[in-house]
Parts: C-alpha cells; structure tokens; sequence
C-alpha cells in the first residue's frame, strides 16, 4: 500500500533512466525510444505547453511567479490536460529533483478511504518545507497533494479531506481532478479555484496532431485529420492515440478517413442510412435481420445511437412532434444501456419506435 | 479429448481464419514490439480471446502458451476476505474481475500494481512490459472502472492493459480515451461454412457444403456454437448426410415450447406453470438476457404490426429492470405476465369489434 510514494514520478523517472541509458548503448536505441507512446511523449513538461486552457494557464503562470498557489479543483471531460497542467506546474515549481519529496499523487486506484486521507495526507503535509532548493535556490515553501479522480472519493473522506485543508493550509497546496464536478461536495468545492477544462477546440487539435505528424514522420490527408476531429470530440488523448494506431497499421502509407474511422467503430453512413430505410418500409422482420446483422458486426449500440442522433435531428422529412418522440425513447435507451440493458433489445424498442413515427405518427 | 473448438483454435495471427486483413493490421501493430491498451470488443463466441492469445504469441513467442492456473487472496478495506483465480503465462496474466463482484476494484488495484511493480521480466527479452487481461470488462463496476483511469497511465511503462467485452457501451468514456478500440465482427455465414469444412478436413472428415450452410445459418454467426452443432452432428452419425438434421440445444427446445406455452393460453395457473419452467432454466445457468430475447423472438411470431411494437417496448423495459434489480426471475414472469395481457386484450378487443 505505500506503493504510490514511488508511484507515478517513480514509474516515469524509470522510464526515462531507461531512454536515457539505452540511447547511450549501442542496442537498437531506436527501439527503445518508440516504446513510449505517443500520449506520454507529447504530455506537456511545463505549463507554456499546455493547450488551449488559457484561463488555468494564466492563472497558474502567475501563481509560478509569485511562488504560491490556491487550493484548485479542475474538472473536464477526459483527455482535456488536467493531469497533465498540474503535472507540469509542479515540475515548474519544483524542477525535477524536488518534485518526488514535495508532490503527492493520490489516485482512485490507491486506497483513500477515511483513515488513508487522514493518516497518509497527514503525515505527508505535516513537515514543513523549506523555501529553498538543495542547491540554493529559491522554491516555493509548500507541498502539493494532487486528488486525481477525486469524483470517486466517497463523501465521507471527502468531509474528512475537508478538515485536512484546513488545518494544513500553511504547508500544502490542494488539486483535486475530476471528470464529474457534481460527485465533488460543496463544502471542498467552495475552498478551492475552480477551472472548468473545455473540449480541445479543432483548430487546436488540429494543430496538435499536425506537430506530431512532422515530428513522427507520418502522413495524414486531409479528410483523416478531419475524421480524427470528429471522433475525439475534443479529446486529445483519444486524438493521440487513434493516430498512432493508424501510423502503426499503414506504415509509410498516407493515413486516409477510412483508417481512423475503423479504429474508431465508427458505424458506416450507409448501414445507418440502410437501417432508416428499413424503418420506413414498416417490417419488423426486416428490422430484427438488420439489427442483429449490425450487432454481430460488433458495432456498439451507444456508438450507433450517437450517430443515429446526429442524423434524424437533421432528417427534413420527419415533423418536429415525431422528433421529439423519437429523441425521447433515445434518451430513455441512453441510460438503459449505461444500466447494463442488453443491447439487441434496447435497439429494437428504439428502431421500432423510428418505424411506427415514420409510418403511422 | 477435447473439443473441436479447443483443438483447432488458432495460434498465431498468420493461421486466423477470418478477419485476416484485421490480423496482419495487429501483426504490424505489434511488430514494432510495442503496442497501446486495447479494447477488444464484439459479439460472444467470435473469438476475441484467441485473437488476443494470437496477438501475445506474436510479441512474446510461444512463452505465452504455458499456462498455468492461480488462486490469488485479496482483502478488502474492510477486512473481508477473498480469492480469485488467474490464468497467467511468465509474460501475461488473465482475470476476469468481476467473478468478485463488487469488490472487482480492489482485485484491479492490487493486481496491476503488484504486476506493474514485479519487474521479473529477463533482460533477454526485448519488451519491458507485461499484458494484464481483463475479461467481461462491460460487468466492470464503475467504481472498479474509474480506479483504472490514472493507473493506466501511470504503469504504462511495465504494464499494458488488454479489455475484453461484448459491447463498449458500458465502458466509461475516460477509458475509451485511454485505449486503442480493436472490433471483431462475427465471422459470416459463408466464412463459418468454409471453417467448418477445413475443420472436418483436419479431422479427416469430409462436409458436405449444404450441411456445412445449413448448420452456419443456425449458429447466428456464432463461430463457437457453430462448431459445437457440427460435432454433435458428427456424434449423430456419420458419413455426414446433407440433409442430416441439425439438432439445436436441448434448452432452445425448451425455451420454443415455453413461448409456445404463454400464446396458447393467458391465465394466471399458466403462468405459474411457465413460472416453473423459467426458474428450469436459470437453474441451468442460462443467461437472464438470453431466455429473453429468445422468448420475445417466438412470442412476437404470433403477433401482428402494432401488437410486435407494443411486445419489444415491453422485453426490453423489463428487461433493463432485470439488469439493475435483485432476482431475474421477477422481471422474466412479469414480462411473461404483461404480454399475457396484451395479448389478451388484442384478442378480446378483436372479437369485440366482430359484433
Ligand atoms: N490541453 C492540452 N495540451 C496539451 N496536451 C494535451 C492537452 N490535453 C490533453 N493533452 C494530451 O492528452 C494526454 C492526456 O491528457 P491528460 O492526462 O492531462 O488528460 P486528463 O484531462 O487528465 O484526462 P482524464 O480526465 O481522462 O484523466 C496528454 O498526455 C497529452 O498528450
Ligand atoms: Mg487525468
């Protein structure tokens, strides 16, 4: 259970050490370096990197000036940078050799029950540290406790954490990170500066993903860039990653559309378009065949009723009540599946819903 | 002896008999002796593990195929003691996490970190990171799911992550965003009725190719299933006839004549027969979500447009109930219970308007 003290810094200082002395041997340094991936190599290092999150960004670059820091709360879908900005704002402050003894990573995947936020924070944030580096220099008079994933803190040891904040405000700084801003109670929330982590803008992400094809050397037209922006709804990481895919399948070939939307699961617009006609013929027989066809072709229904959305709001021949039926049941079907409701079946009540407006609505 | 479906299941990415386009993609993937976290997903009994067994071949050599079979003891925050039993090679190591229910996050805690951690990899090897499978990642508690979230990141340098499920539905956006999405369609109809063959080719057998059909139509694209039918075909009798009968599973038998039951009469002794036969065939370990959607297929047979509409609105209602409630066999007999309704009705209604 102590092992997230060598955790996460100790894991990537590993992993550094490793391309540091591999690229100094004579084995195959290429090799080694390519095993990082793309995600982690392009991770911002120091906050000027970071994308897109001006607000935070200046915020912070401000506190880096004057050597202090407010508790912070970010919130954001994912891949959006909220690890990777406070990572990186600690590096800033601290630089590489402090940042083990002065920064705490606790995430969801390590135990942060009542006792561990009280004992293990506690005993963290208790020492008081010096504002000066080993080396002379100046550094900031505190540590940090990055709550990464704190949406999944029970309430009870975030009430405990609340205390915590309170008492050590003097020696430690306060992240919490979350997807979900609501599963936070109000009481931490209201003690920290909160900054809402946006959607990568596609010029952004364009720009991005570009960089990283001229440095990696890989060629991507521009209808797979575009794919690229569509699929990742702002996502940079998702971004990221489906382009070293494609980079990885089509070796020294140009990564087209078709490539990202397979990696993807992207549905095909026709089996779509199919599908809608089959609505409109009025045959449940038709229907059952070409749901399970779709089913056993592995396609998720929760992709399928997301590109299903964006096709029937902007379907012309439906009336505006026939919509809204329609859309209703897609709610309703939403929030089975994510209960865990069997995916054949929450289709069909949704597709025979489309066939009976279409025909007789 | 085992059984054809272990026997001849494929063992590297080069002998995958269909997909073929989709293995060399996850040779190449892998070829630069790397590769990303993956979500394996498709249908069941396409043969997802195998592919992921090819892939691991692929990158560690033939290792990977001495398995051997583990008990590992966790305990809970809270004292309580459990076990849970691994699969695992020197390279890999299998779990299905949610054998323990909801503790299924502190089995996923301790096992990638301890994974993580061991860095008993030997030098010779070139890879400096191991492959933790999980499987049924769509019974993953959300809880369990949002513990993976940063680890993946963060052990990504010892340790790759392999999901394997049904359907992405059920698997949080954020780890989505932290895995490459690898789709198995089930193979088609023609593609089962080619493997058939080769297999009974390797058994020595010879299929005839309209046997071969007939029994991939009834396998529902389900590879697994498909060569089960064709060994019982074969335990039936041979030399194969083309026009052999193709028995179906016994509780498929079961379930048709259960359906046949409920539209033949809609009265409450009737539902506690088909009460019975329900609560048979869970016994018998058959999936709530199976018996029904087998049901509403035979049910809807006997009913028209309008009545076929208002008959999936209610499965699949009900069905969503099972999936978030206790005990499965409420929500099967309510089902059975509303359609007798419906049913009725219609047919009350329909004479009603005769006179
Ligand atoms: N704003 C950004 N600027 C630069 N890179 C980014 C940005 N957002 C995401 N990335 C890229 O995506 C990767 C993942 O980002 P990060 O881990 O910070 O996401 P996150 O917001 O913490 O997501 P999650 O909520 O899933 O934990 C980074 O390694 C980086 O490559
Ligand atoms: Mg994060």
């Amino acid at each position: 259970m102590h092992a997230f003290l060598k955790g996460g810094s100790a894991a990537l200082e590993r992993a550094k050490e490793k391309s540091a002395s591999s690229s100094g041997d004579k084995e195959e340094p290429a090799k080694k370096t390519r095993q990082v991936p793309w995600v982690e190599k392009y991770r911002p290092r120091s906050v000027d990197d970071v994308a897109y999150q001006d607000e935070v960004v200046a915020v912070l670059k401000k506190s880096l000036q004057c050597s202090d820091l407010p508790n912070l709360l970010f919130y954001g879908p994912p891949g959006t940078g909220k690890t990777s900005t406070i990572l990186a704002a600690a590096r800033d402050l601290f630089g590489p050799e402090m940042f083990r003894n002065r920064v705490l990573e606790l995430n969801a995947s390590d135990e942060r029950g009542i006792s561990v936020v009280r004992d293990k924070v506690k005993r963290f944030s208790q020492h008081t540290a010096s504002g000066t580096r080993p080396d002379g220099k100046p550094c900031p008079p505190f540590k940090i406790i990055i709550l990464d994933e704190a949406d999944s803190m029970t309430s009870p040891a975030q009430a405990a954490l609340r205390r915590t904040m309170e008492k050590e405000t003097k020696t430690t700084r306060f992240c919490l990170i979350c997807n979900y801003v609501s599963r936070i109670i109000e009481p931490i929330a209201s003690r920290c500066a909160k900054f809402r982590f946006k959607p990568l803008s596609e010029e952004t992400l364009t720009k991005r993903l570009l960089g990283i094809c001229e440095k990696e050397n890989v060629s991507c037209d521009d209808e797979g860039i575009k794919a690229l922006l569509r699929t990742s709804e702002g996502d940079l990481r998702k971004a990221i990653t489906y382009l070293q895919s494609a980079s990885r399948l089509k070796v020294e070939e140009t990564i087209t559309e078709a490539d990202i939307n397979e990696i993807a699961g992207v549905v095909p617009d026709e089996v779509l378009d199919d599908l809608i006609m089959i609505c409109s013929s009025d045959s449940y027989e038709k229907l059952d065949t070409g749901l399970r066809g779709l089913i056993n072709d592995g396609y998720s229904a929760s992709q399928v009723i997301t590109q299903l959305h964006e096709k029937l709001i902007e379907k012309e021949d439906l009336t505006d009540k026939q919509k809204a039926v329609i859309f209703e049941k897609l709610a309703v079907v939403d929030k089975c599946l994510i209960d865990g409701a069997d995916e054949y079946l929450q289709l069909m009540a949704l597709f025979t819903t489309i066939m009976h407006q279409i025909c007789h609505g | 002896m085992s059984l054809w479906v272990d026997k001849h299941r494929p063992n590297s990415l080069n002998k995958l008999d269909f997909h073929k386009e989709q293995a060399a993609h996850l040779k190449k993937l892998v070829n630069s002796g790397d590769f990303p976290h993956l979500i394996v997903y498709g249908p069941s009994g396409v043969g997802k593990k195998t592919r992921i067994m090819c892939l691991l071949r692929e990158l560690y050599g033939s290792g990977v195929e001495k398995l051997r079979i583990e008990q590992h003891n966790f305990t809970t925050p809270s004292k309580k003691k459990m076990d849970i039993s691994t699969i695992s090679s020197n390279y890999h190591i299998e779990v299905n996490p949610s054998d323990v229910g909801n503790n299924d996050r502190v089995v996923i805690q301790e096992l990638i970190k301890t994974v993580a951690q061991t860095n008993q990899l030997e030098t010779s090897s070139q890879k400096s990171f191991k492959v933790v499978i999980l499987t049924e990642v769509d019974r993953l508690s959300v809880d369990a799911q949002h513990a993976l979230r940063r680890t993946m990141e963060k052990y990504m340098a010892t340790c790759r992550l392999i999901l394997c499920c049904n359907s992405t539905s059920k698997v949080i956006p954020a780890i989505r965003s932290r895995c490459l999405g690898v789709r198995v369609a089930a193979p088609s109809i023609e593609q089962i009725g080619q493997i058939l063959q080769s297999v009974c080719k390797k058994e020595g057998l010879s299929l005839p190719l309209e046997l071969a059909t007939k029994i991939a139509k009834k396998s529902n694209r389900n590879l697994r299933r498909a060569l089960l039918m064709c060994e019982a075909c074969r335990v039936q009798q041979y030399p194969f006839r083309p026009d052999q009968e193709v028995t179906e599973p016994d509780w498929e038998l079961y379930l048709k004549e259960t359906a046949n039951l409920i539209v033949e009469q809609q009265s409450p002794k009737r539902l506690l027969e088909v009460r019975a036969r329900l609560y048979e065939l869970i016994t018998h370990c058959i999936p709530a979500d199976v018996i029904m959607r087998g049901l509403l297929q035979e049910l809807v047979k006997n009913c028209d447009g309008e009545l076929k509409l208002e008959v999936v609105q209610s499965a699949a209602y009900y069905e969503h109930r099972l999936q978030t409630g206790q005990k499965a066999i409420y929500h099967l007999e309510a089902f059975v219970a509303k359609f007798m309704a419906i049913y009725k009705r219609f047919f009350e209604e329909g004479i009603a308007d005769l006179f």
